[in-house]
């Protein structure tokens, strides 16, 4: 199995240089936000082990929402920020993209402050890479390569299999030969290719192992302290959710036209958004403490299709920006921006609010998951306030989606079986 | 903004909403619609002053003649209503139905369904004032020729759509118009918020009706203004925020959409598909629909009984789920009526118990996790209002070569409290949503507009799964339906329509 690696590069846009940027940015584009897999700058599509990007620049108008609560409003920079999954090491990853991108990577990151004729890309680009707070993977361990094998596989197979009703076990058997047989021709002749899955790397497999036993190793230790100050704990959260203020005004009629122009222009959309944490320590400790864990599940318990009840993230990420006062959050998902939010109110609202209610006037909560996202007119304006639009962005396999790419999995595991029976032949054919 | 209800629960004010939103006027067979655009504000506004609308108290006999009203964006615009009051409506009203070539492309009008083809809608033909009139038989040429007259000073009319009486069927020859949502008139259903874990064909008053709580237990956005902007007392109050006027109270949004039927189109492909064998044709059709010709679901009846639909007219016809036909083996997941109505509750089905319960919540139920691409249908309900247009055309007719000559087919009307998550969504993400639950690359078999997919992949492709064999799949389906024209209108309340067209 190959994990997948994530990456952030993130740096300050140097003065005078955003619009010169912004201008760049566009000429990676063939439709509004989609890039083009051959643009000059980055090619994207000729790294096959690239599944997500993004280029976005993060300016966020809704730091003065902190001055709704008294506080002074910081003066934060605008932020490129490079952002990426991708298969097998981050260093690996890197390297191969600076060594073939090189001079793209440096047009783009010449407009960031700190980066100069004379600076390394490659050096540079992992000294400002942000590791995320809580990042998660669809599927750990499904590559790119895979992805695209697979949807060969299956539309060779869907295009072939006879559809007429069948009449006997043998010939559900007979049939599956047939296909067998077919694929095998086309392995042979090149038309198609089956990979073979790449050994765990062992230094993941124990990081990996090492991690899943160390948080709750910590959530142990703490586990006493924590229950002595739970009281504490609650009346802290219970004044605040009482008291924090609600900002969650319509949004901008051309705000929301610049996000909607870039949607929807694939199966997959992006979705990029950055707000400030609310002040004061107590919701910057829980809000840390929240994404350890989320992060923690992430890793160890939705690794295998589903996020809760979401079946259509197939990456997303939690990152702390300017010293934990903000938080970004990105993901690509199934379907359009409206069923999105579906899912996240109707499904899994409880699992928003979680971490979201921390920040600046989100939604009322109730006990941390109560509410919140399922004030349902509010928080929509909220997330599309917080929303910012990716200048840039590539997927790459357009077109699919992870019940599609699920599916063709499931089709090449029972290629790949020796021995089926005539019931499981049968549910074998039923995915083509 | 979204606040709780408040303690007590007012009866809903029926002589203040138009008569639409409960009744379908089946009675009154014959029909027209005016599109009319304002010449003349103040003659408009006088007109609209007295209009004689037809509100939803039952009237014993029934009225022999109905007029509804509702405006578009640009209509109010053009009335002289002040712009933050407009303002105070939702952005898809604002923004209508075809200016946004974002909106246009979400909602599938691209290629033929392009608003630049349409015959009314768009650009300079986006009408101001939608007049809805309806007459028992043999009365609508005066009714008509009397509103006329009436509107002549301050309109001039963009269009009248004629209605044609098709018994109940539509174009293509099926029985329309079975599944309504039952609308919760006596505010029975507590307003609150909680998961749903059957279905329910019983909505919330709010789904439909501004200024009542919608199935989050929530009042929908819509304009409420400073009450000395209602100096004479015209609305009532909104009941989350008593010191503000509603003027969405007993109002609605009005969803109109000209969908031109190819119906020779559509049988002559099947016909030829099928070899000729009418009994396949027939059975793929009735496929591609989810019911038979006569409307009978072809997932069967449930013996469960379904919230809201114990009184229904046809309940008989209306009383199912899919719940037991997860794959799609009777009645294809992609079926028309399977797309437009899901039938599920908030939570796929599973045991009893918090365990199942748990697992379910967090996706650790495989089989439930598999039927949960689809959810909570009833936040995405339309009230149904269409009527057919142009000649019935018999099977005979649509099999012969001869070209019919005249156009058949649907004018679509819906109402909806909340066009973004109601209309919109049941359109974009249900309808010609080519990945809807689970299918891979097919939209809806009659209104799904056949654009290929962001990598070129058809989806000119109807699947059928069957038990015993891969699923029978029909390729290359023509475009059988065709957008023609449509605007979002806001059905006011009768006491806003007047309000309406006395501020200025």
């Amino acid at each position: 199995m190959t994990p997948q690696s994530q990456f952030m590069v993130v740096a300050p846009v140097a003065n005078g240089r955003e619009a010169g940027l912004r201008g760049l940015l566009e000429t990676m584009n063939s439709a509004p936000g989609a890039a083009d897999p051959e643009n000059a700058v980055l090619p994207f599509g000729r790294f096959d082990r690239l599944h997500f990007a993004r280029l976005v620049v993060l300016d966020d108008a809704t730091v003065a929402d902190l001055e709704t609560g008294g506080s002074p409003r910081p003066g934060h920079p605008v932020y490129l920020a490079f952002i990426g999954d991708c298969d097998g090491p981050l260093q690996e990853f890197m390297a191969d993209l600076s060594r073939r991108a090189g001079d793209g990577l440096r047009k783009l990151f010449a407009h960031c402050e700190g980066f100069d004729a004379g600076s390394e890309v490659l050096s540079w680009m992992l000294a400002h890479n942000e590791p995320a707070a809580a990042n998660y993977v669809n599927w750990i361990g499904r590559t790119v390569l895979q992805v695209r094998q697979e949807s060969a596989l299956q539309r060779v197979l869907s295009a072939r299999v006879p559809r007429n009703a069948l009449t006997s076990g043998g010939d559900v058997q007979r049939i599956r030969r047939d296909l067998i047989a077919l694929v095998d021709t086309e392995l042979r002749a090149g038309r198609l290719a089956l990979t073979a899955p790449e050994p765990t790397p062992p230094g993941w497999w124990i990081a990996n192992l090492l991690h899943a036993i160390a948080v709750p190793l910590a959530g142990l230790v703490a586990l006493p302290l924590v229950i002595v100050l739970m009281p504490l704990l609650i009346f802290q959260l219970r004044k605040r959710e009482i008291n924090d203020p609600e900002i969650c005004p319509r949004p901008r009629p051309d705000a929301m036209q610049e996000l909607r122009q870039l949607e929807d222009r694939d199966v997959t959309n992006q979705f990029t958004a950055l707000g400030p944490v609310k002040p004061g320590l107590f919701r910057r400790w829980l809000v840390t403490v929240l994404l350890v864990l989320i992060d923690y599940a992430c890793r160890h318990v939705f690794t295998r299709g589903h996020l809760a009840r979401v079946q259509t993230i197939h990456f997303a990420r939690w990152v702390f920006l300017d010293n934990k006062s903000r938080v970004m959050f990105a993901s690509n998902y199934d379907g359009g921006h409206e069923a999105y939010m579906d899912d996240f109110i109707n499904k899994v609202a409880w699992g928003l609010n979680l971490v979201f209610s921390n920040g600046i006037g989100y939604p009322r909560t109730d006990w941390l998951v109560a509410r919140g996202a399922r004030r349902e007119q509010c928080f929509k304006y909220y997330q599309r306030r917080h929303q910012l639009p990716t200048q840039v962005w590539y997927k790459a396999y357009p077109g699919l989606t992870l019940i599609d790419i699920e599916h063709n999995q499931r089709i090449r595991e029972g290629l790949q079986r020796e021995e089926m029976s005539d019931a499981e032949a049968l549910a074998w054919l039923k995915l083509l | 903004m979204n606040a709780q209800r408040p303690a007590a629960v007012t009866p809903v004010e029926l002589e203040d909403i138009q008569g639409i939103l409960r009744f379908g006027y089946k009675h009154h067979k014959e029909a027209c619609f005016l599109l009319l655009r304002i010449k003349d504000a103040g003659a408009a506004r006088a007109w609209l002053a007295q209009a004689p609308v037809t509100s939803a108290v039952t009237a014993d006999p029934p009225p022999q003649t109905v007029l509804q009203v509702a405006f578009t964006s640009e209509g109010l615009r053009a009335m002289g209503v002040a712009a933050d009051i407009i303002d105070g409506f939702s952005s898809e009203f604002i923004e209508g139905m075809s200016r946004d070539a974002d909106r246009v492309r979400r909602l599938g009008d691209v290629g033929p369904n392009d608003p630049g083809h349409w015959q009314w809608g768009a650009g300079q033909r986006v009408p101001h004032v939608l007049v809805l009139l309806y007459a028992v038989p043999g009365r609508l040429g005066e009714w008509r020729q009397a509103i006329e007259a009436q509107c002549d000073a301050g309109f001039e009319q963009l269009a009248c759509l004629p209605v044609s009486d098709m018994q109940g069927v539509e174009p293509f020859g099926f029985v329309d118009g079975i599944s309504q949502p039952e609308i919760d008139w006596a505010r029975q259903r507590p307003a609150r918020d909680q998961d749903q874990l059957a279905y329910t064909n019983l909505s919330c008053l709010g789904e439909f009706l501004l200024g009542y709580p919608n199935e989050y237990g929530l009042y929908t956005d819509r304009p409420l203004l400073a009450t000395h902007r209602d100096s004479g007392g015209m609305l009532s109050r909104a009941e989350d925020n008593p010191d503000k006027a509603d003027l969405g109270r007993n109002g609605s949004y009005l969803v109109m959409r000209q969908l031109r039927q190819d119906v020779q189109g559509f049988w002559q492909f099947l016909h030829q598909q099928a070899g000729g064998d009418p009994a396949l044709r027939q059975r793929w059709a009735e496929a591609m629909v989810g019911r038979t010709l006569r409307g009978e679901p072809l997932v069967g009846g449930t013996s469960k009984v379904i919230a809201g639909d114990a009184a229904a007219p046809a309940s008989e016809l209306n009383d199912f789920t899919y719940g037991s036909d997860p794959q799609g083996i009777r009645c294809p997941l992609g079926a028309h009526i399977r797309r437009t109505n899901p039938r599920n509750a908030d939570l796929p089905p599973g045991g009893p118990g918090i365990v199942s319960w748990l697992k379910r919540m967090l996706g650790f139920d495989a089989e439930a996790l598999s039927q949960d691409l689809v959810a909570s249908t009833r936040f995405h309900r339309l009230l149904r209002r269409g009527r057919d247009y142009g000649a019935q055309v018999s099977m005979a007719q649509a099999l012969a070569d001869t070209p019919i000559g005249s156009e058949s087919g649907l004018y679509f009307i819906c109402l909806n409290a909340n066009i973004a998550r109601q209309f919109e969504f049941v359109q974009s993400a249900w309808v010609i949503g080519t990945k809807f639950d689970g299918l891979r690359n097919e939209s809806d078999p009659l209104l799904g507009n056949r654009q290929a997919g962001a990598d070129g992949t058809p989806t000119d492709v109807f699947s059928m799964p069957r038990t015993d064999a891969p699923d029978e799949r029909l390729c290359g389906l023509p475009q059988f339906v065709t957008v023609h024209g449509g605007a979002y209108f806001f059905l006011p309340g009768i006491r806003a329509l007047r309000y309406l067209a006395a501020s200025r």
